[in-house]
């Protein structure tokens, strides 16, 4: 039986493998995507945050270097392309792989961290199933992992930070990008963000949405619309634009299937951006094997991942008796690493969220 | 359509490959995923919904939405977005829950 | 404001430009980076010290405008592009300006562009005076613009078949 089960091998699964690793735990990380790396595999941006979580230096970058360090460990067993189905009573993790997905493995483990991330969200409106209306992570995934082109005029749904960064990461690889639409009345990603893609020439309309899409067989023209305070549309301010790509960047909600179903507790945390599973301070969750680290114990930034991903890795590992003699120095350093990360007025929200997820004193 | 120049990517030459979509010879970089490989080549139709019919196209990319479900080597439902490319794959457009024939 | 077009105001970029003093004296930064966020590269690339060293990671860069030798070395080193050296000693009617560029195409040494606004409108054809490619590819590219024009030409657009 292997030690510890990585469910997610993004910056928080990797991060957390890395760390149990060095310990000397024995690492089964198990991960669905094409490529080990979840969605630092397309970032070409720098990223923010401190000196040691990477700041400056590009997220594939990053990716390259977590999977390097990984494959230096011959204590790591990596299971990629393959699909976690199921958590079950008697602690069956059930694994599918293969083109037809045929193929299945089952394991159990002494512990489990889950890192499986956040899948994007829909956004209602007219025809919004029509080919060409694309998540924005997956536009961001086609251009910078493939190198294809999605369409050739596109109209960019939140400017959050994947809207705005997506957008910057279009012009980039000379697609057009006719404007971006934030249905609330600020920018709420970075400023720098925003003002770089500005510098640009593209528009921002804050209080506007998406009001609907048209086309015979995939988007041929979008209709965006001024909104009240009450979202609703303003009558009179439609614009017609002749976009032929829709991205959506509205928004992620944790991936949290298997929490469900190993019967951890679980809340709906509106500053988490969805259902999460209650935790402990060291990534426990109330289910005494499992631990959770990254988008999956809710939605934040790639740095938060990577910290929360080491807390879970070294806590899981220390629990099954892998020696670490400065134990406690490590776990109060990485802590307050991952305190002074969100000690700014933009990660108010999340400190609440957590506040709200966090297993109370007294209760299992 | 593929993006040759990148200010800060390099795309490196890949092994071209063969495949066919709904009989009609394509190509598409092997390993890539097939969806992937529809997209560069313009197709955005990928499946038909089960009632009305309605084209489907590519959404997530993470194997997690299933509007990207197509019949590959005669295989139905197969996730595109998440399956590599490989020399004569057999794909065809998904209309509703695909068949197993 | 800011938090609703990206687009500094002058009330905001007040708080970052230097004096008139040390402007006419060459070149030196500006950093037009205003929201606390997680984040210091910054002071961590100027070696001299001019931009002061972070207390808090979520600190606004403070500029000691004396230190700064205008080097450009953090200009490279901001994940947000928000950092621009400016040297208004440049010549009598025109200061050169350094700005971080990650597009293609990359535009050629002596080339005319068309240097941009905040907002991404054109202003002017100005000239460009070097290429600097840097191995994080953010490059850093110098233009000559008119003196008038100094505190507004942020981009550039280049001709050619990517824009």
């Amino acid at each position: 039986m292997t030690d510890i089960a990585i469910i997610g091998g993004g910056p928080a699964g990797l991060s957390a493998a890395i760390y149990a690793a060095s310990l000397g735990a024995k690492v089964t990380l198990i991960d669905d995507g094409l490529e080990l790396g979840g969605q630092l595999i397309k970032q070409t941006h720098k990223f923010f945050g401190s000196e040691k979580q990477f700041a400056g230096i590009r997220g594939i970058k990053i990716a390259e270097k977590m999977i390097q360090d990984i494959k230096g460990y011959d204590n790591v067993e990596v299971i990629a392309n393959a699909t976690v189905t199921g958590y079950y009573e008697d602690e069956v993790i059930t694994i599918i792989q293969g083109v037809n997905g045929d193929i299945l493995k089952k394991m159990k483990a002494k512990k489990i961290i889950l890192a499986t991330g956040a899948a994007e969200n829909m956004l209602p409106f007219a025809n919004n199933d029509l080919p060409g209306v694309y998540g924005a992570g997956a536009v961001q995934t086609l251009m910078n992992l493939y190198g294809v082109v999605p369409g050739n005029n596109i109209l960019m749904v939140g400017a959050g930070n994947i809207g705005l960064i997506v957008s910057y990461q279009l012009l980039q690889a000379g697609i057009k990008v006719e404007a971006i639409v934030e249905a609330l009345p600020k920018i709420g990603g970075y400023l720098v963000h925003a003002s770089k893609i500005r510098r640009l020439g593209v528009p921002i309309y804050t209080s506007h949405t998406l009001k609907e899409v048209s086309g015979t067989d995939c988007v041929e023209k979008a209709v965006i619309s001024k909104i009240n305070q009450n979202f609703e549309f303003i009558p009179g301010t439609e614009k017609e634009l002749g976009v032929d790509t829709i991205c959506l960047a509205v928004g992620l909600s944790p991936l949290s299937d298997l929490l469900w179903q190993a019967g951890c507790q679980m809340k709906y945390v509106p500053e988490l951006c969805g259902y999460v599973a209650l935790r402990d301070d060291n990534m426990k969750t109330t289910k005494n094997k499992i631990y959770i680290a990254g988008d999956v114990a809710g939605i934040e930034e790639a740095s938060s991942a990577m910290l929360e991903g080491q807390i879970a890795g070294l806590n899981a590992a220390v629990s099954l008796g892998c020696k670490c003699d400065n134990y406690e120095e490590l776990d109060k350093k990485l802590k307050a690493e991952l305190k002074e990360l969100r000690d700014n007025p933009l990660s108010e929200e999340i400190k609440i969220g957590i506040g709200k997820a966090l297993i109370k004193e007294g209760k299992d | 359509m593929r993006i040759k120049e990148h200010p800060i990517l390099e795309f490196n030459q890949k092994e071209e490959v063969k495949f066919t979509l709904d009989g009609k010879e394509l190509e598409g970089y092997k390993g890539e995923p097939i969806a992937s490989a529809l997209v560069a080549a313009g197709i955005k139709v990928l499946s038909r919904s089960i009632k009305y019919h309605r084209p489907r196209g590519f959404f997530c990319a993470i194997g997690k939405c299933s509007s990207c479900l197509m019949k590959v080597n005669g295989v139905p439902n197969i996730r595109t977005c998440v399956t590599k490319l490989e020399e004569g794959m057999k794909v065809e457009t998904q209309k509703g829950k695909g068949d197993f024939n | 404001m800011l938090e609703r077009t990206g687009i500094p105001t002058d009330d905001d970029l007040e708080k970052v430009i230097p004096d008139k003093k040390r402007l006419a004296k060459g070149p030196v930064v500006i950093i037009e980076c205003f929201q606390k966020i997680p984040c210091d590269p910054c002071a961590i690339s100027c070696k001299l010290g001019a931009i002061k060293p972070f207390k808090d990671i979520n600190d606004l860069p403070q500029v000691d405008f004396d230190k700064c030798t205008g080097c450009g070395v953090c200009i490279s080193s901001c994940p947000g592009l928000a950092i621009f050296v400016i040297d208004m000693n440049y010549s009598d009617d025109k200061s050169l300006i350094k700005i971080p560029h990650e597009m293609l195409p990359l535009p050629g040494k002596g080339e005319d562009v068309y240097a941009l606004d905040r907002a991404g409108n054109i202003l002017s054809k100005v000239k460009v005076i070097k290429v600097l490619k840097i191995k994080n590819k953010t490059n850093i590219i110098s233009l000559e613009v008119p003196k008038s024009m100094t505190m507004k030409v942020r981009s550039i657009k280049v001709e050619g078949k990517n824009q």
